[in-house]
């Protein structure tokens, strides 16, 4: 083992994917999670059809840093201001909210005013996303 | 460090050498595995003239926002000569929910067209004659009720049901395997197949009620061969039910009709298309004792690879999809859809849907491609590539078999996760750089030019839900209450469920209350979720 793996930032990463709204185009999600897997993060993949509230309920259990979101429906317009809002609601504030699927570019301001941290559009490389979600975890204290 | 890009295998991952000739054929039969054009075991094409006698249907899939508008696209698109339809429905339609519907909110009219009941099935066919336009409708998991939607429609338009042409998609296997629109459990859900298969050979002998679709199986990331093995593969199971059913083998063969991605990969793809026909043939003949010439020809539509279109420099794209669909029609399609340049944005601009018919037009008018059936026919490399695609199929398709057939091996869970393990393995392909992407890790641009694209009316969700306010306070609501009920005692027995389908479309109960009435009965279904 390196010297590295005992600081804190060797802890884990633990993500959420998860897939809300009725879409059942998973090939992304999947894609993702398993990328994020491989890149040495804890994922857990919530599976299909998920309200806002199973999506915020489930990273309060599973205690992730961040949660990802696959939407391309069009449905983000509707579903990430709801899943702020319960984060916000549940002092979830620590926890970083990533969106990736089919976002118009007119909509990327407006995901960000929301909270969302990054919109990740078609064609983005899966390393670009994993570097994002390293170098973007919120400092947390060991217990 | 500089990664070769594996130039030496197909996009499927088959290996391909410098050049074919004579001796890797050692094992072709011309006879047996060729054939002549419309004639068995079809590899070359299931009619003798192909496309001289019949030219492919040109069938641009589109449907969004309301009805109405939905309803002016098509009109645009037969006026600048496309020849069918092609109905792409909401999230909400294909889950059966209405627009009204807590759980269809931020979708309505987003992916498709937003149908809740008959009143909005005649707003979208408003002017235009059914007995005389084809339509297709991808339909699935609701099928039956939106079918029965169109077939009320026709009806009141005085079309006689034996002269209706059409499809509707109907294929649930493929939901659970890609593309995960299911709601019943896969069993009652086999059940409601087999209804519409009996019902359209007594009913409807020119409409086909099914159409066994690779393309979303493709999609989702599996190979060539996958995409043969599990839509065939499906093709056979479906067969398998109808026959314990009780129906004569030649009485809904001949109305079995399919759907595959075309991508990129140009050989292969013209490959895939032959070997379809050729398996499918010999499947219904030898196996299942067809004896209806036209039990054994596989008739297929095609769409070009959604997955293949690249958000970056997306005129490009128009590039990729005239080269796809030359593959399409050298592969002998029925009908084609071509994507639009900006599909990886959005649904198309109006511009941009007339610009990928325009594709298919220039193919049929100006290439001469459509002279000579399978022009390629005899091609040392495209009849190996045939030949070992159909080995594939038999030694996997027995896999399956093994396992008790599909819904077996999709309750387990077994295409899925072949499927996933196939795209996460092309996805590392093109982050590795194995495989180049035109725009995506080759030739790349760093300036990003936007495109128009097509945005939806926001306020579709509010308009479809005061027009069922209005529709549930205008009808009978007791003759809605009886025919439900009826449903659902049909559900509970064995009877076939079109007819009290029709009746509670007749009743204008709406999509969503009579999907209500069957996941009471049938349960839904929820997939484990592994990655």
């Amino acid at each position: 083992m390196s010297a590295a793996s005992f600081s804190t930032s060797a802890t884990p990463i633990r993500v959420l994917v998860a897939k809300p709204g009725l879409d059942g185009h998973d090939r992304g999600a999947k894609v993702i999670a398993r990328a994020l897997r491989d890149a040495g993060m804890e994922v857990i993949y919530t599976g299909l059809r998920q309200t806002p509230e199973q999506v915020v309920n489930a990273a309060l259990q599973e205690d992730v840093e961040f949660i990802g979101l696959s939407i391309l429906s069009g449905a983000h317009t509707a579903i990430i201001p709801r899943v702020m809002k319960l984060l916000e609601e549940k002092e979830m504030d620590d926890v970083r909210v990533v969106l990736g699927g089919i976002i118009p570019d007119e909509d990327i301001d407006a995901m960000k005013r929301l909270g969302v941290a990054a919109v990740f559009q078609p064609g983005t490389p899966l390393e670009s996303i994993i570097t994002f979600i390293r170098e973007n975890r919120r400092d947390r204290e060991i217990s | 460090m500089q990664v070769r890009p594996d130039r030496s295998r197909t996009l499927s991952g088959t290996p391909v050498e410098k050049v074919y000739t004579r001796d890797r054929l050692s094992d072709f039969d011309p006879s047996a595995d060729l054939g002549d054009p419309g004639g068995f075991p079809f590899t070359r094409g299931i009619h003798a003239d192909m496309y001289r006698g019949k030219q492919w249907t040109m069938r641009q899939f589109s449907g969004f926002a309301a009805p109405e508008e939905t309803n002016r696209r098509y009109r645009y698109l037969l006026e600048h000569g496309q020849t069918g339809l092609s109905v792409a429905f909401d999230l909400p339609t294909l889950m059966g929910y209405d627009a009204d519907d807590p759980l269809a909110a931020g979708e309505v009219g987003k992916c498709g067209v937003a149908i809740s009941s008959l009143a909005d099935m005649e707003e979208l066919f408003r002017d235009i004659p059914l007995a005389e336009v084809t339509t297709s409708m991808t339909i699935t998991s609701s099928a039956a009720i939106l079918w029965a939607m169109y077939l009320v429609v026709a009806e009141k338009q005085g079309a006689d049901w034996a002269r209706l042409s059409g499809t509707i998609q109907n294929d649930i296997l493929k939901e659970y395997m890609a593309q995960k629109e299911y709601i019943y459990p896969p069993r009652p859900s086999m059940r409601l197949v087999v209804d519409t298969l009996e019902f359209g050979a007594g009913n409807t002998p020119k409409f086909n009620p099914i159409s066994i679709s690779g393309y979303h199986i493709r999609e989702a990331g599996a190979t060539a061969l996958q995409e043969l093995v599990f839509t065939l593969g499906a093709g056979v199971e479906y067969v398998k039910w109808a026959v314990e059913r009780g129906l004569q083998i030649d009485r809904f063969a001949p109305r079995l009709s399919f759907f595959f991605d075309v991508h990129s990969d140009f050989f292969e793809e013209i490959a895939k298309f032959r070997a379809a026909r050729k398996i499918w043939a010999r499947l219904m003949r030898d196996r299942f004792g067809a004896k209806n010439e036209r039990s054994w020809k596989l008739r297929f539509h095609a769409q070009t690879a959604g997955v293949s279109l690249t958000a970056q420099q997306p005129r490009v794209n128009l590039v990729r999809t005239a080269i796809q669909a030359l593959a399409a029609v050298l592969g002998g399609a029925q009908s084609l859809h071509t994507n639009s340049l900006d599909e990886a944005y959005a649904l198309p601009t109006e511009e941009a849907a007339l610009l990928a018919l325009r594709t298919q037009q220039v193919l049929a008018c100006e290439t001469g491609v459509i002279e000579a059936a399978d022009p390629f026919g005899g091609s040392y490399f495209l009849e190996r590539l045939t030949l070992d695609l159909e080995k594939g199929f038999f030694e996997q398709l027995e896999k399956i078999e093994a396992m008790g057939g599909m819904v077996t091996a999709v309750e387990n869970g077994y295409p899925q996760a072949e499927i996933a393990r196939s795209s996460y393995e092309f996805q590392k392909s093109i982050e590795e750089g194995r495989r180049r992407i035109v725009g995506v890790n080759a030739y790349v641009e760093e300036e990003h030019e936007p495109i128009p694209t097509l945005s939806i009316d926001h306020t579709v969700a509010e308009k479809q839900s005061a027009k069922l306010a209005k529709l549930r306070s205008e009808r009978d609501n007791a003759a809605v209450t009886r025919a439900l009920d009826n449903l659902g005692r049909a559900a509970e027995g064995d009877t076939n469920l079109m007819f009290p389908i029709l009746d509670a479309v007749r009743a204008y109960a709406t999509l969503g209350e009579m999907c209500d009435v069957l996941r009471g009965v049938f349960g839904v279904y929820s997939e484990q979720s592994a990655v």
